[in-house]
Parts: C-alpha cells; sequence; structure tokens
C-alpha cells in the first residue's frame, strides 16, 4: 500500500498555545482516514496543517513536515496555493458561494484563478456533478442560485467543487455535522465511492460515522496523537487505555 | 387594575414625548427644504444650467459654470479618495491586529474628526503655496481627502461582516491571497461599499470651507485643473453674501439644486443598499 502523505513531527503552535504535538502519521493513498478525538484535540488543526490552511493565521507556527508523494509542503519552495490545488478541503458548514449560480460553483476553482478554459467549462460541470450524485436534481437548472439547494445538496455540491479542481487528496473536516440523517448518509456513500480516485482524510466526532466510513482510524487526544491504526482494531481491539475509554464513551 | 391604568397613562406620555422629539427633527429639515424651495425655485430656468453668471447689474444667466466645475472636483477627488479609501480598508481587514493597521485606523478616525477648513487649509500648504495659484487640483485634494477616511471605514464594516468560511473556501480551491481578496471579499462586500461612496460623494457635494482657499471660484468657465475653478457651493457663497438681488437669487436657485443633488444621491445609495448581495 502507498504512502500518500506522511506527517513527521509535525507541531503546530498558536501564539503561546501547543495544539500539535509531536504528531507523526501515515496517511495511505485511496483509503480513508478518520481523525477522531474529543472537542479541543486538535483534530481539525491537523486537518487544516495538511492543505497550509495555518498560513492565513498571524500566530499561528508549524514545526515537522508534512511529505505529499515525498516532497515537503512546508518546505520554503513549495507554494501553498499549488498545494491547495492538489489537497482540496469540504468544510463543517456547506459554503457555496453565495452569489453564484450552481453551474459556476463548481467551476469556481477555475472561474476565481482566472485559467478556466471555457471550452471545458460543461463537462467540468457535468462529470463533477455526476460524481457526487447531484447531476440528475440539477442538471435542470444548472443557472439557479446555489443558495435554493438543499443543505445536503449544498455540500455535494461544495464536493464537486473541491474534485472539479482535480485534486489527489480531499480533506473533510466533519463534512456531515450540519445536516440531517438522510444526507449524511448520501455524504458516506459518497466517501466511499470516492476513495477509488482519492485519498480522504475526515475529521468526525461521531464515532459511528468513523467506523461506517474509514479504514484507518486516528485517535487524538489533547493535541497528541493516541493510536492509529486499522479502523476495525481500534474499535474492538485498541491498544491504549485512553482509546478505550473514549470508544466505549467514558469520556468526550 | 389600577396599575393597568397607569401603564396606560405612562405609555401614552411616552408615545407622546417621542412624537415630539420626531417632529423636532423634521422641522427643521422641512423648513430648510420649503424655503430653498420657495426662494430658489423661481430663479430655476434653463439658463441656470447653461449660462455662467452675467456681470451685476444684468439679469439673468445661470451657474452652468458651477455645476460642471463641481462635477470636474468631485470627479478627481473621488479618483484619488475612493481607491486610497478601499485599498486602505482592505489592508486593515487582511492585516487585523497588525500594528500599522491600528496605526491607519486611528489616523483615518482623526482625519474624518478634522474641520474641512483644516482640510482646505492643508491643501492649500501642500498645493497652492507651491504652485504659486489656487487651482482645481487643489480643491480636489481637499476633498479626497475628506472622502478617504469615510469611504476607509464604511469599506472596513462591510468588509468585516463577509463570512471567513467563503475566503477559506476559495482558498482551499487553490485561489491565491489576493485573488481571493479582490474577487471573493471584496465583491461580496461590493453593495454597502458602493453604498458608503455614494453617501461620501453626496457629503462633499456640499463642503464649501476646504475649497475657499484652494479652489477660490471662477466667474468663468475654469479651463484648465491648475487654475481657479467655479464650484457650486462656493458661487452660493460667493452670491449670497453678494449685494445684487439677481445673484441672491442665483444663489437661491444653486442651492436648491445642490440640495437635490444630495437628497438624490443619499436615495440612490440607500436604494442600492436595499438590493440582494452581489457575490
Amino acid at each position: 500500500m502507498t504512502n500518500k502523505i506522511k506527517i513527521q513531527n509535525l507541531n503546530v503552535y498558536f501564539g503561546e498555545t501547543h495544539a500539535i504535538k509531536d504528531v507523526s502519521l501515515d496517511v495511505l493513498q485511496n483509503r480513508v482516514t478518520a481523525i477522531i478525538g474529543p472537542s479541543g484535540c486538535g483534530k481539525s488543526t491537523l486537518l487544516r496543517s495538511i492543505n497550509r490552511m495555518h498560513d492565513m493565521v498571524a500566530s499561528a507556527r508549524v514545526t515537522g513536515s508534512i511529505l505529499l508523494d515525498s516532497t515537503d509542503i512546508y518546505d520554503r519552495s513549495s507554494n501553498p496555493v499549488l498545494i491547495r490545488r492538489r489537497v482540496g478541503m469540504v468544510f463543517q458548514k456547506p459554503n457555496p458561494f453565495p452569489a453564484m449560480s450552481i453551474y459556476d460553483n463548481v467551476i469556481a476553482g477555475y472561474k476565481l484563478s482566472g485559467r478556466l478554459v471555457r471550452a471545458d467549462a460543461d463537462e467540468i460541470v457535468e462529470s463533477s456533478l455526476k460524481r457526487v450524485a447531484l447531476w440528475d436534481e440539477v442538471k435542470d437548472r444548472l443557472k439557479a442560485n446555489a443558495m435554493e439547494l438543499s443543505g445536503g445538496q449544498q455540500q455535494r455540491l461544495c464536493i464537486a467543487r473541491t474534485i472539479a479542481v482535480k485534486p489527489d487528496v480531499i480533506l473533510m473536516d466533519e463534512p456531515a455535522s450540519a445536516l440531517d440523517p438522510l444526507s449524511t448518509l448520501k455524504i458516506e456513500e459518497l466517501i466511499e465511492e470516492l476513495k477509488d480516485k482519492y485519498t480522504i482524510v475526515i475529521v468526525t466526532h461521531n464515532m459511528q460515522q468513523a467506523a461506517r466510513v474509514s479504514d484507518i482510524t486516528a485517535f487524538f487526544y489533547l493535541g497528541e496523537l493516541i493510536e492509529a491504526g486499522d479502523t476495525r482494531t481500534i474499535f474492538t481491539n485498541p491498544e491504549k487505555k485512553q482509546t478505550e475509554d473514549y470508544i466505549t464513551g467514558r469520556f468526550g | 387594575m389600577n396599575g393597568m391604568v397607569a401603564r396606560s397613562i405612562k405609555n401614552a406620555g411616552m408615545m407622546i414625548l417621542m412624537g415630539v422629539a420626531t417632529l423636532l427633527v423634521l422641522t427643521p429639515l422641512i423648513l430648510i427644504f420649503f424655503h430653498i424651495v420657495k426662494e430658489g425655485a423661481g430663479a430655476i430656468n434653463l439658463d441656470f444650467f447653461t449660462q455662467i453668471p452675467n456681470p451685476p447689474g444684468e439679469s439673468g444667466g445661470g451657474m452652468a459654470n458651477g455645476l460642471v466645475g463641481s462635477a470636474i472636483l468631485l470627479f478627481m477627488a473621488s479618483l484619488f479618495g475612493i481607491p486610497t479609501g478601499i485599498f486602505g480598508a482592505l489592508y486593515l481587514s487582511e492585516y487585523e491586529g497588525n500594528r500599522l493597521a491600528n496605526i491607519i485606523r486611528f489616523s483615518a478616525d482623526v482625519l474624518s474628526g478634522v474641520p474641512s477648513i483644516i482640510t482646505g487649509l492643508v491643501a492649500y500648504t501642500l498645493i497652492v503655496v507651491p504652485m504659486h495659484g489656487f487651482s482645481a487640483l487643489a480643491g480636489a485634494v481637499a476633498l479626497g481627502l475628506i472622502i478617504i477616511p469615510i469611504v476607509l471605514r464604511t469599506t472596513e464594516e462591510q468588509l468585516k461582516m463577509v463570512p471567513g468560511t467563503l475566503r477559506e473556501a476559495s482558498l482551499a480551491l487553490g485561489v491565491s491571497f489576493w485573488r481571493t481578496t479582490l474577487q471573493v471579499t471584496l465583491r461580496s462586500a461590493l453593495k454597502g461599499i458602493v453604498t458608503g461612496i455614494l453617501l461620501s460623494i453626496a457629503r462633499v457635494a456640499g463642503e464649501t470651507a476646504p475649497l475657499l482657499f484652494t479652489t477660490l471660484g471662477n466667474q468663468f468657465w475654469g479651463r484648465k485643473l491648475t487654475e481657479p475653478m467655479a464650484a457650486l457651493p462656493l458661487q452660493i457663497f460667493n452670491f449670497a453674501i453678494s449685494p445684487y438681488a439677481d445673484w441672491h437669487r442665483l444663489a437661491w436657485a444653486g442651492a436648491l439644486v445642490l440640495v437635490v443633488i444630495m437628497f438624490g444621491l443619499s436615495l440612490v445609495a440607500r436604494l442600492f443598499g436595499r438590493q440582494k448581495p452581489m457575490a
């Protein structure tokens, strides 16, 4: 199995706060890796360091390295803009661009960075929307405003927007936590389908969800990686006491 | 039951007080407006918009040079004041908490509190003195200095209201920081920013003090930006304090036109502000 991402001795600081403590973790290609742990344990912080979203926070400082296909994304020569085109991100709350149509939202990554080739647009929109199983629901109203869609549809649109720019990795930050159970189910099915082409890292506070969708689970507590391994093993026979306590609902 | 009656009386009393307060606010506005219309409407005719003022003693004439002069001054002031204000605001919102940002914000607050006649003095010192003459340019700079802090603060407020999740959505798609700022953040806030710009123009359209010793005013068509130029508020001021009845009538007409322009700008700004967001 190939390593897509190799996180090595990663530390993230926000001013004086030490949010991620010396974390090393391998993310396998075409697998879903779930990051679980109680609130404030650094799940999202870790996720956001994989596409350098912390660059936007003045007080954030990152040490260690994250290798993406063996190139360090924190190397001085790495361009965060190019990295984010390879490592896409889906957020907790669906955040389509509110004044854009469904169509324009899908190609927003190309349009906003000024590299849209008009002739390719239709094809990109159709294939991306088909990929997230939204095409049949919206094909007759592609020019309608994206905000007219339901929450679940908006989130699938955001996933379509992310895969439209052809990333290798998709980071998902609690992508279903703002959605109803039925929409959640659809997102989970989608994650299952996407992993044949993409490497997925998903943060979730919902342990059942982690158990359902992921191949690998990593348990975090207070900024430290306590345990990582095969999802079934983590949920049935964890090595560490802390992991077992969290999974069995004794804390968190 | 007694408590109920007491409360009703209290309620009625407060309602009356509020009604009186509203009336007090509206009365001066209505009085000014009616007075200006009464005095000015008679002198408004085609000549007012097409002719320059006649020499004292000759009746008729208009304020075409003042209207055009004001338009030129406002255009030039906007050209320099609006981009400066917007870029300043972008800096403030994108580099929140940075020391330079705090200095800029504080300076803008001070600048917006400076009496406009002082702003005129600054333009006088910076431009009129070195160039050895009054000029439209100096007046435009003075007006621009008044526009900057208004545009800067309203733009900053609007930019702050753009949700961070939208910027993140754009950045996560591999869109560069500056493209995100210009195409997502600025565009989302555009409606509010345009409202702020229109209000700032309405505000300086009536400014007279900063033009007194910069643009100076001109009885004729100003031909160069480096020469004195007529401006509507200046013309109103000069004609109102003159001893000629014909000029008084022109001043009233000018005042009416100025009030209508400012009212129109404010109205457009409000209507525009009510539309749906743009980005």
